[in-house]
């Protein structure tokens, strides 16, 4: 491959070309001799599933890591970077998924933190340009705003910026879609066109399908840290990216039934929570989940979903006033406020409880698979733990879901995002829960393992467990649940049948409260 | 196709990795063996080149000075008893990551007890004495963990400071109780205390003064090797070590928890106590302690918590302390060439963690090269 010689013919070589890349992290190759360019006043995305690649092979060429073996060639010139602080003098910039701001500053502080220009440290200036490319790119940015002020959206539009005034042609932006709501992704999409059309090179590293498809000239796949091939997104199909992002043919389907034997499960009304703040979270919110049914509960992040799980699992206490009753298949409702996780467990409610925060409420990030499958049945020896059980699950869990770790005996803070989420899931479900509940089930999931999740939620409704699903992807949302409940600012916007609502519909009731009007019978 | 790792494929001259698996058991001690083999040639080196002394002539007398005759070896194996005692009750208090730097304290109000039980009841029969010192002992010091412990778990005070503040008040009541107990009047010590009837002393044991102490750390260390390891409060102490919300998420009452195991670490610190009093000198001041509270830490932490391995790490200190005197006294070297060496095979021991957690790699051979 004289990939050299080839640029050497054209009159603009690329703005990147990255030749024989390998990285290998001990035994793992994480890129395998990948090639890829990056042409002026394109839009690439760079697709793949977790782990295959994607973060690694960027963050070579923003000087986060550096390659074991290959060289890369800036605008055809041989380029050495070894810091973040080298990518910038060749006009890269990196927009991570973990926002690297400081949040006491205000943005145009941020913009200039850690830039070395001489002289006195003029705000004036800085906002005047920082307006100056705000407006060529159609961005809205507050100056003086401190960080901490910003929301999600926000901040990122700032890292953006921040890479802008660095002067960065080339910009790499990792999973930026992953925390915006609908509206907000049109609008990064619509700065990143403006980019384009200015001569810069955009990369987005995604694995979701639609937005490859929405936004991006070209298509790379990898797979494993194997360079697997690339595509003019015109001529591509979501189909077609999937089966080569996973090297099999995927169903993208979601089996969805029609509910059945829709019994009343778990009644929640007039909930409010305060957080240790004192701010409202959850403000006077009322609905009812069935067994047999999903039930997705949609919103801008923070709304209050995380509240509205742990106030039922009992890790956060309900203001006086609200109720939330618990019924288990052929029993007699219980109130569940007031009560702990412990109470909780020991009245029998078969709870199973999927937090969003992974290893910090779900898992132990230190041990072992057998004992995080301990953590919820731990209390069932005399005064020593059972290690039995415990193992036994743990390895019907990882032949059950095909978790990959070395060993049972592994930390599971060593496991991939997917693999962890999977130990996670496949405990909670061991205890067939009468009341399923899952935060961002799928968050950073590779599509397999996703529908493989999707599937395993539906094949609990169908054993008649409530399920209730907080999501972001709408798609997924609407495709999966029965009922969607739209949460805005901690109240309940609207309760609407999955199978009648439009996406643009419930992006509206995520910023918008509805009128209250349900469709519940 | 093919890995291009050409020579001009750049890399920094060193590169250090953190190990994705762990290393095997016998390779992490072999460079542990490895860092103190290390350590005593750089030690030789260093004693030639300052005071020209055969370097194996040293060490002889550092073994000398420690194991050498019977009497040192069970002295020694007392002050090991009194550091592995200490470590294995600071051990679940670290695991939960609640920071008790107050062992002294509660070593001092554990031998408090003891004491006042040996002057107040020097009428029983040392067997039932002795059985009333050891759980008012730990009685003691558990107090000294839970009242920390209490304001953690409900207020979430900082408990550095507050066990630190606690040996502040322990020295001060230790204080009070030595003038009080004054013997002979005037001496401002409580001197040997039934030094004639020996109430309350540790009987010896198959001819040996020490066996006892050496039982009571031994069903310590096993026990609470199987408490961290395989008990559900055990369990529930690495939980919330890890994360309180995890705890909170699982069932686990952390506030309850938290309280219950700072109590129980403060009372084994009470039982060494107990055993500096009964076991060893049968006096009490302020210097009881004597900051083994402290270098317990270095024992818990090195062996990362493991009750066995605190034996071993104790007995590597205990030795390097008497070693240093006795070649302090037998070369009439200053006290500082001592502690230079001690500072030196300490050095290395530690340093070696760092080989065993991550791995270098160099440039040139691209290869595997530390070990």
């Amino acid at each position: 491959m004289e990939a050299l010689e080839l640029h050497a013919e054209r009159e603009h070589p690329p703005a990147v070309f990255m030749h024989g890349i390998t990285k290998r992290f001990g035994s793992l190759v994480a890129n395998d001799a990948i090639d890829l360019t990056i042409e002026r006043g394109e839009i690439l995305s760079l697709l793949g599933e977790n782990g295959s690649g994607k973060t690694t092979l960027m963050n070579m060429l923003s000087g986060i890591y550096a390659q074991d073996g290959g060289e890369i060639y800036i605008h055809g010139k041989k380029a050495r970077i070894r810091s973040p602080k080298d990518a910038f003098t060749y006009g890269i910039g990196m927009i991570h998924q973990h926002f690297k701001l400081v949040p006491v500053l205000s943005a145009a502080e941020n913009i200039v933190l850690g830039l070395r220009e001489g002289g006195l440290l003029n705000l004036k200036t800085v906002r005047a340009r920082v307006r100056e490319i705000c407006d060529r790119y159609g961005f809205v940015v507050e100056p003086d705003k401190k960080v901490y002020d910003m929301s999600v959206s926000e901040k990122q539009t700032l890292e953006i910026v921040k890479v802008l005034y660095r002067g960065a042609d080339i910009l790499i932006l990792d999973e930026p879609t992953a925390v915006l709501t609908p509206q907000e992704t049109d609008k990064l999409f619509e700065v990143m066109r403006n980019l384009k059309a200015d001569g810069k090179s955009v990369v987005i590293i995604t694995h979701k399908l639609h937005e490859v498809l929405a936004i991006s000239d070209r298509v790379v796949v990898l797979r494993r840290g194997l360079f697997v091939g690339e595509v003019p997104t015109g001529e591509t199909t979501a189909q077609a990216l999937t089966d080569m992002m996973v090297g099999q043919a995927v169903s993208l389907q979601i089996a969805r039934t029609e509910p059945e034997n829709m019994t009343e499960r778990l009644a929640v009304s007039n909930l409010s929570v305060r957080d240790s703040d004192g701010v409202l979270r959850l403000d006077d919110v009322s609905f009812t989940a069935y067994g047999g049914e999903i039930l997705g509960i949609a919103g801008i992040s923070g709304s209050g979903q995380k509240e509205l799980l742990e106030a039922v699992a009992g890790l956060q206490r309900a203001l006086p006033g609200g109720s939330i009753i618990y019924t288990a298949p052929g029993k007699e409702p219980t109130e569940l406020v007031g009560l702990s996780p412990r109470d909780i467990r020991k009245l029998g409610v078969a709870l199973a409880f999927v937090p969003e925060d992974r290893l910090g409420m779900g898992l132990v990030a230190s041990m072992d698979l057998p004992d995080n499958m301990m953590l919820k049945s731990y209390n069932n020896g005399f005064i020593f733990t059972l290690r039995k059980p415990p193992r036994h699950l743990a390895a019907r869990v990882v032949q059950e879901f095909q978790v990959k770790t070395p060993s049972l005996k592994t930390p599971i803070r060593r496991l991939s995002g997917g693999n962890i989420q999977k130990v996670l899931v496949g405990r909670e479900i061991a205890g067939e829960p009468a009341l399923l509940m899952t935060a961002y089930a799928v968050r950073g999931l590779d599509i397999h393992t996703s529908y493989a999740i999707y599937n395993i939620l539906s094949e609990q409704k169908q054993k008649g467990a409530a399920v209730i699903y907080v999501g972001e992807d709408l798609d997924v949302l609407l495709e999966l649940c029965d009922r969607i409940l739209v949460l805005c600012a901690g109240k309940v916007s609207g309760i609407r049948d999955a199978r009648n609502i439009k996406k643009e519909e419930v992006g509206l009731l995520m910023t918008h409260l509805g009128e209250e009007k349900t469709d519940e019978a | 196709m093919k890995h291009r790792e050409s020579e001009h494929a750049a890399g920094p001259v060193l590169r250090i990795e953190k190990r994705t698996q762990e290393m095997r058991g016998y390779m992490s001690w072999g460079i542990r063996a490895g860092a103190l083999i290390a350590a005593l040639l750089v030690c030789a080196v260093i004693i030639w080149a300052i005071v020209r002394i055969n370097p194996l002539r040293v060490y002889a007398a550092m073994f000398q000075g420690s194991f050498g005759t019977k009497n040192k070896m069970w002295v020694s194996i007392r002050d090991i008893c009194m550091l592995v005692c200490i470590g294995v009750g600071l051990a679940p208090a670290f695991k939960m990551r609640f920071w008790n730097i107050g062992a002294e304290g509660q070593i001092l109000v554990g031998g408090l007890a003891a004491a006042a039980c040996m002057i107040y009841f020097k009428n029983l029969p040392t067997g039932v004495l002795l059985l009333m010192m050891l759980p008012l002992s730990a009685i003691a010091g558990g107090v000294w963990g839970f009242v920390p412990g209490v304001f953690k778990a409900k207020w979430n005070t900082n408990e550095t400071l507050f066990t630190l503040m606690m040996n502040y008040i322990a020295i001060q009541l230790t204080a009070y109780f030595v003038a009080l107990w004054e013997n002979p009047f005037g001496s401002n010590t409580v001197g040997v205390i039934n030094g004639i009837t020996r109430a309350g002393w540790f009987p010896e044991i198959l001819g040996q003064k020490y066996l006892l102490n050496v039982i009571i750390v031994a069903v310590l260390v096993v026990g609470m090797y199987f408490y961290l390891r395989n008990s559900k409060q055990g369990y529930e102490i690495a939980v919330v070590g890890e994360s309180e919300n995890t705890a909170r998420y699982a069932g686990i009452r952390v506030p309850h928890v938290v309280t219950r195991t700072v109590t129980i670490s403060g009372a084994i610190c009470g039982i060494a106590g107990f055993l500096a009093v009964a076991g060893a000198s049968h006096t009490i001041s302020t210097s009881t302690a004597g900051g083994k509270g402290f270098t317990a830490i270095i024992v818990a932490w090195m062996a990362k918590f493991n009750t066995f391995v605190m034996v071993l790490i104790g007995a590597l200190l205990v030795f390097l302390d008497k070693g240093s005197i006795e070649i302090a006294t037998q070369f009439g070297l200053s006290d500082h060439v001592s502690k230079m060496l001690t500072g030196i095979i300490l050095f290395f021991v530690l340093g070696s963690e760092f080989f065993i957690e991550y791995k270098l790699h160099f440039r040139a051979a691209n290869k595997e090269v530390a070990k």
